[in-house]
């Protein structure tokens, strides 16, 4: 008797399960399948399996690909090297300043600025975005680099509004590293730079994974920053404000912004797949340390 | 650093004293009005060689310290002129009449009286809440009975684990787009009128599609903290004849109280700054027939995108930042209140 009910019960879990993944993948079933058909037959019904032709899908991307306000490859590759860079310069410097920050952990200076890190993550973007547009115009000015719509400017916001949660996560996890390891280094003739890149970076690697999935998430997908410093129609575009300005020069055209959005898509999607436990895992960590 | 040669100690100097000398005549430079293109560089390559000039320099003693504050400079540097600066100056540009690139004078509290004299404005403020307070109760519902779901031992709940989790993927303009067009073009054959035309119901649709995107990211800390309960307790109540529900009830729930609050918190913070989702799926349209004596358009708006609008559409640069340190005041407090309140809860638990 047990055993039948159990199985009812699994039943039962298994299809509230499948009901709940219907509904939650709904409106990715419906991206995908528009997007290989027409506007007209997605007018008359966008449910609808008829329409749909792999000739169509090849016509939207063409459209969707090549089209001025859009330029996907262009908004791809430049929100692709925005990312990258602010990566591995947040895991680096980010390291850098948590260990410095957790060695001194018993000095004034260091708790005062891990203090404000940390004081600091409350802020919202909201608060800082217009008077950060105006010092960095000044900042451009002053060293006669473009800050605003260039991509090191951009780059140079990222490791700013970044640092404080990267340096949280690490400096917690770098004053679990025995001390002892550094001082055998020191006294086989280590020099501190070294200790760290040699024997404390390498060990960093799990962490430096978690931090870099949050922030990758975070800066792939952010649309205000680089609205703002970009501007909407500027020459530097990410994928965000690339779909933004596409959808807004494109209004009820569904077959093409959901092509476009199909497009925005798909590249997070596979290194999700690729890498989804890990992702998970690291979301979950950042969540519950932040 | 073996050895405090001389040569070594010749070079630091050499370097440290360009580098000086170049950065001041850039800044000089600069001062004078110059328009000098290398005045840039000139100042770049300056610090660069006061850097590496002190990481050269000969001197065993000291060398830790010089290699400390070398190491802390390039993130704090970037930190201050991205955060603290800006946000030092937003406070003081709220009580003047900026205009994004100047300011004539300076005008006190005007701009904060001036914002609450504003029906639009505080319609936004209400709506925020209405929507931050039923929605990080339905995340964390949802996301909890998910969690639940994903862990009673269902078969493939590696899959269903994936599939909810999907849409935290994908950024808030985009799904913002892909549900305007399943409210506006799918929906619509059921309900006959578009959900997103109605305030009342745009507000739903903004709530549905909000916890459609966050429940997933929140049910991943809801099982991680489900499965660290300690198996034996679980086998112990159930020795002692608990239901299920008693299990539910007075094991599983008090044991992730600390995962509670940090999905409480994580949900009301992300909520109240909800900027994509709003921009792209309504962009804050809706009209209010009478709030306070006035007409208003702006039905689902919420305090982001008022802020941002303010600023950015309207122009109204010194009005936008003062409602932005609002912004920063209310976020600051409703924190303060929700660690407090959840440290307390955890203490009698």
């Amino acid at each position: 008797m047990v055993g039948k009910e159990n199985r009812t019960r699994s039943y039962i879990l298994t299809a509230v399960g499948v009901v709940v993944a219907l509904y939650v993948l709904f409106p990715f079933f419906m991206v995908v399948l528009n997007s290989f058909k027409a506007q007209a037959s997605i007018v008359e019904s966008p449910v609808a399996l008829k329409g749909a032709s792999l000739g169509q899908l090849s016509k939207n991307l063409n459209a969707v690909i090549n089209n001025s306000n859009f330029q996907f490859w262009y908004a791809f590759g430049t929100s692709a090297v925005i990312t990258v860079i602010s990566l591995v310069l947040l895991a680096v410097l980010g390291s850098m300043a948590a260990w410095v920050i957790s060695r001194n952990n018993r000095t004034k200076w260091a708790t005062a600025i891990y203090m404000t890190f940390i004081a600091s993550m409350i802020i919202p973007f909201q608060v800082v975005m217009l008077p950060l547009i105006s010092t960095f115009r000044d900042v451009g000015k002053f060293i006669g680099i473009g800050m605003l719509q260039s991509i090191p400017g951009i780059v140079f916001a990222y490791c700013g509004f970044g640092g404080a949660m990267t340096v949280f996560i690490l400096t917690g996890f770098i004053k679990g590293v025995p001390y002892d390891l550094e001082e055998a280094a020191a006294i086989d003739g280590c020099s501190p730079e070294g200790t760290f890149f040699r024997i404390i970076l390498p060990l960093l690697t799990p962490v430096i994974t978690t931090v870099t999935i949050l922030n990758g998430m975070w800066i792939w997908n952010d649309y205000l920053l680089p609205s703002l410093m970009l501007g909407q129609n500027g020459r530097v575009k990410t994928l965000p404000v690339a779909v933004q300005a596409f959808v807004g020069s494109y209004v009820k055209q569904w077959d093409l912004i959901l092509t476009a959005a199909l497009l925005a898509i798909i590249p997070m999607v596979v290194i999700f797949l690729i890498g989804q436990k890990q992702i998970m895992k690291g979301m979950v960590e950042g969540a519950v340390k932040g | 650093m073996k050895t405090n040669s001389a040569g070594n100690k010749g070079i630091s100097l050499i370097l440290m004293i360009a580098g000086l000398v170049m950065t001041i005549a850039a800044i000089v430079l600069d001062f004078m009005g110059s328009k000098a293109s290398f005045r840039g560089p000139l100042l770049i390559i300056g610090v660069l060689e006061v850097i590496i000039g002190a990481y050269l320099y000969p001197t065993l003693k000291h060398h830790r310290k010089i290699i400390y504050v070398i190491f802390l400079f390039p993130l704090l540097f970037a930190f201050v002129v991205t955060v603290i600066i800006p946000l030092l100056l937003g406070i003081f540009y709220s009580m003047t009449d900026w205009t994004g690139i100047r300011f004539t004078k300076f005008v006190g509290l005007a701009n904060y009286t001036a914002m609450f004299k504003d029906p639009a404005f505080l319609w936004s403020i209400l709506m925020t809440f209405v929507f931050v307070i039923i929605n990080m109760i339905l995340v964390n519902l949802v996301a909890f009975l998910l969690a639940l779901l994903c862990t009673s031992g269902l078969k493939g709940d590696g899959f269903f684990r994936v599939a909810y989790f999907l849409p935290n993927l994908i950024g808030g303009i985009v799904l913002g787009y892909i549900w305007q067009f399943v409210f506006n073009n799918v929906l619509i054959n059921i309900s006959k009128i578009s959900w997103l035309v109605q305030t009342k119901t745009a507000m739903l649709a903004i709530i549905i599609v909000y916890v459609w995107q966050y429940a997933g990211y929140i049910m991943l800390i809801y099982i991680t903290g489900l499965t660290q309960i300690p198996k034996d307790i679980l086998e112990a109540a159930s020795i002692d004849g608990a239901d299920a529900r008693q299990t539910l009830f007075e094991i599983k729930i008090p044991m992730i109280a600390s995962t509670i609050t940090i999905c409480t918190f994580l949900t009301l913070t992300s909520a109240f700054k909800q900027f994509d989702v709003n921009l792209a799926l309504t962009g804050g349209t809706g009209s209010v027939p009478n709030f306070m004596g006035q007409y208003l358009t702006n039905g689902t708006q919420m305090l982001a995108l008022n802020i941002y609008n303010t600023a950015v559409s309207k122009n109204n640069y010194s009005l936008g930042q003062a409602k932005a340190v609002l912004f920063f005041i209310i976020l600051a407090c409703v924190s303060l209140i929700q660690v407090r309140i959840s440290n307390k809860k955890e203490v009698e638990l």
